[in-house]
């Protein structure tokens, strides 16, 4: 293969750059010592990320976004775990169109799903309630839990459970027993991904965020709206933070180059 | 879509029972039925609804909604402004996405796994805060932006990216840059090497192994990464939101003042269903565009 020329590469660093700029800008200014936006240029401070203890919404908004992406994406598995054993190993009729259907939420643009949902709980009197928004994550993360336990489903070898059932097991315990343990690191990955996708939501979730459970991305949205100052980007630097977290955890856990790969056909 | 229709399952003929598919998967039906479905259905009958300041939704079947919608000029700029907007981040994404993922594809195994996690990495990372970057960048006429322009000596004024289409454009630039990369990326690996090599030994130059060998086969990857690229521009909510203040609204904007602000339901619905068909049409419709291209191309 031809190596890449100066003038590649000169593209290659503006590009990287660039794409990082944004990203370090915010995590840089989070610390500036200054009581204004700005550089931190005389030192670095953390009093940005103290001053956060001092606005209980952002740290109740952060809470209401940790459980709500841990409990819709474990409730999405549920779901989505048999529906994928099903996908994977039988061929019946209205396969491809079940498929589809379960995938759909990716290519519904998220703000049709706000209106939607507000519209639904509503009209049957649970808007504005933390079990609504719950199953509304559910339905958006079901996808990306689909897709990544359908893989291991798919890959999975058979000849384990056949011996398992030759063995005289059956039903629950061949499932327990055999079948989730081989296609645990699927489920465990997919369960990481849907809940950063839960994590970051915003455009469908600003539809249904009461005050007393609005979510991270709310909160950030509607105070960026009044105004921008170094308070933000501190809390914009500690979810970045957790991100990375959660990308290194599913890198070593998965391998971050398949989870991509899996999302590369998200849009389509 | 694609990798569900691949998964052909294994043990498909030992397996007949007609029964356990349906067990199986019932469940997530009845969920998606009773909570997707159901609740789309709703949103078009609403866009269909009466509403007054203060009678607020009365279900009737009425087409003003719709009529407005068609004849007020205001909605025809704003979708307007919208599809231009996504345009013009689709025609970036690949320009510069495309050359990027080729010279990724070039370098060497640990550089290009670093590489690949650092541009695709963002893809993960809260819309909310990548936006919120480049409104710092931007911020006002002192902007770091406008400030590195200006020393290169490539704009005499500062530009205005706040509150701007040509702001918007840069930064949804920058947030769907990864799924370009990364779908240039995956037409990549499918590509043989040595079909360059070959046309180097026949006397190519740079520019000719460019333009007939490299561009061609990389093509249906920049396509499909358009489609997705256009698609969720043209409904992108936080950054048009962030970047276009208050007055600069695209479809996505537009809606969620209708229902939250003005809280004319029915007209923010009928904004919703109407932005969907259109991203439904443009994207079936050139799916089915480059299908028969290549199609053609390969036979």
């Amino acid at each position: 293969m031809r190596r890449n020329g100066p003038l590649a590469l000169i593209f290659h660093a503006i590009f990287v750059i660039v794409m990082l700029a944004p990203i370090v800008v915010v995590c840089l200014v989070a610390f500036t010592p200054e009581g204004y936006l700005s550089l931190p240029t005389n030192g670095f401070s953390l009093r940005w990320f103290r001053t956060i203890a001092n606005y209980p919404e952002f740290v109740h908004a952060f809470w209401v976004s940790l459980g709500l992406g841990a409990l819709s994406s474990f409730v999405a598995l549920l779901f989505a775990v048999p529906a994928a054993l099903a996908v994977a190993r039988y061929r019946f009729r209205g396969r491809d169109a079940l498929a589809a259907l379960f995938l759909s939420p990716l290519m519904i643009p998220h703000v049709v799903l706000g209106i939607a949902f507000l519209r639904f709980f509503t009209l049957i009197g649970m808007s504005g309630s933390f079990p609504a928004l719950i199953v509304a994550h559910v339905i958006v993360v079901f996808p990306f839990a689909l897709r990544l336990t359908l893989a291991a489903a798919t890959g999975m070898d058979r000849s384990v459970e056949m011996a398992a059932i030759s063995l005289g097991a059956g039903g629950w315990t061949l499932f327990r027993r055999v079948t989730l343990p081989l296609i645990l690191p699927g489920v465990v990955s997919g369960w990481a991904l849907a809940f950063i996708q839960s994590f970051d939501d915003l455009t469908m979730t600003v539809f249904l965020a009461a005050p007393g459970i609005e979510t991270l991305p709310v909160r950030m949205f509607l105070y960026i709206q009044d105004n921008i100052d170094p308070l933000v980007t501190s809390v914009s630097a500690s979810v970045i933070a957790i991100t990375m977290t959660a990308l290194i955890l599913l890198d070593r856990f998965y391998g971050l180059d398949r989870v991509l790969a899996g999302k590369s056909d998200a849009g389509r | 879509m694609s990798a569900v229709a691949d998964t052909t399952p294994q043990g498909a003929t030992e397996e007949r029972s007609a029964r356990a598919p349906w067990a199986l998967t019932a469940p997530a039906l009845m969920l998606f039925v009773g909570v997707l479905l159901i609740p789309l259905a709703m949103t078009v009958m609403l866009s269909f609804h009466d509403w007054g300041q203060y009678k607020g939704i009365e279900p009737v079947f009425i087409l003003k909604n719709w009529r407005e919608i068609a004849t007020d000029l205001y909605y025809a700029e704003m979708f307007w402004r919208t599809f231009r907007i996504a345009l013009l981040t689709t025609l970036i994404t690949a320009v510069l996405g495309a050359p990027e993922a080729c010279i990724l594809n070039r370098m060497s195994g640990r550089w290009k796994s670093f590489f690949l996690l650092v541009i695709l990495g963002p893809l993960l990372i809260s819309v909310v805060a990548r936006t919120l970057g480049w409104a710092l960048l931007f911020g006002g006429n002192n902007g770091l932006v406008n400030k590195l322009l200006m020393s290169l000596g490539l704009i005499g004024t500062p530009l205005r990216f706040m509150f701007t289409e040509t702001g918007m454009v840069v930064a949804l630039a920058h947030v769907m840059m990864p799924f370009m990369v990364l779908s240039v990326w995956a037409a990549l690996q499918r590509l043989d090497p040595q079909i360059e090599n070959a046309a180097l030994s026949l006397g190519a130059g740079s520019l000719t192994i460019i333009r007939r060998i490299i561009m061609p086969q990389i093509m249906p990857g920049v396509l499909s990464g358009a489609i997705i690229v256009f698609s969720l521009s043209a409904s992108a909510f936080a950054t048009p939101a962030i970047i276009g203040g208050r007055r600069l609204k695209v479809a996505a904007t537009l809606a969620y003042d209708e229902f939250l602000n003005t809280l004319n339901w029915p007209l923010g619905a009928a904004v919703a269903i109407l932005l969907l068909m259109a991203l439904v049409l443009i994207v079936v419709g050139s799916n089915a565009l480059i299908e028969r291209r290549y199609a053609e191309a390969f036979r």
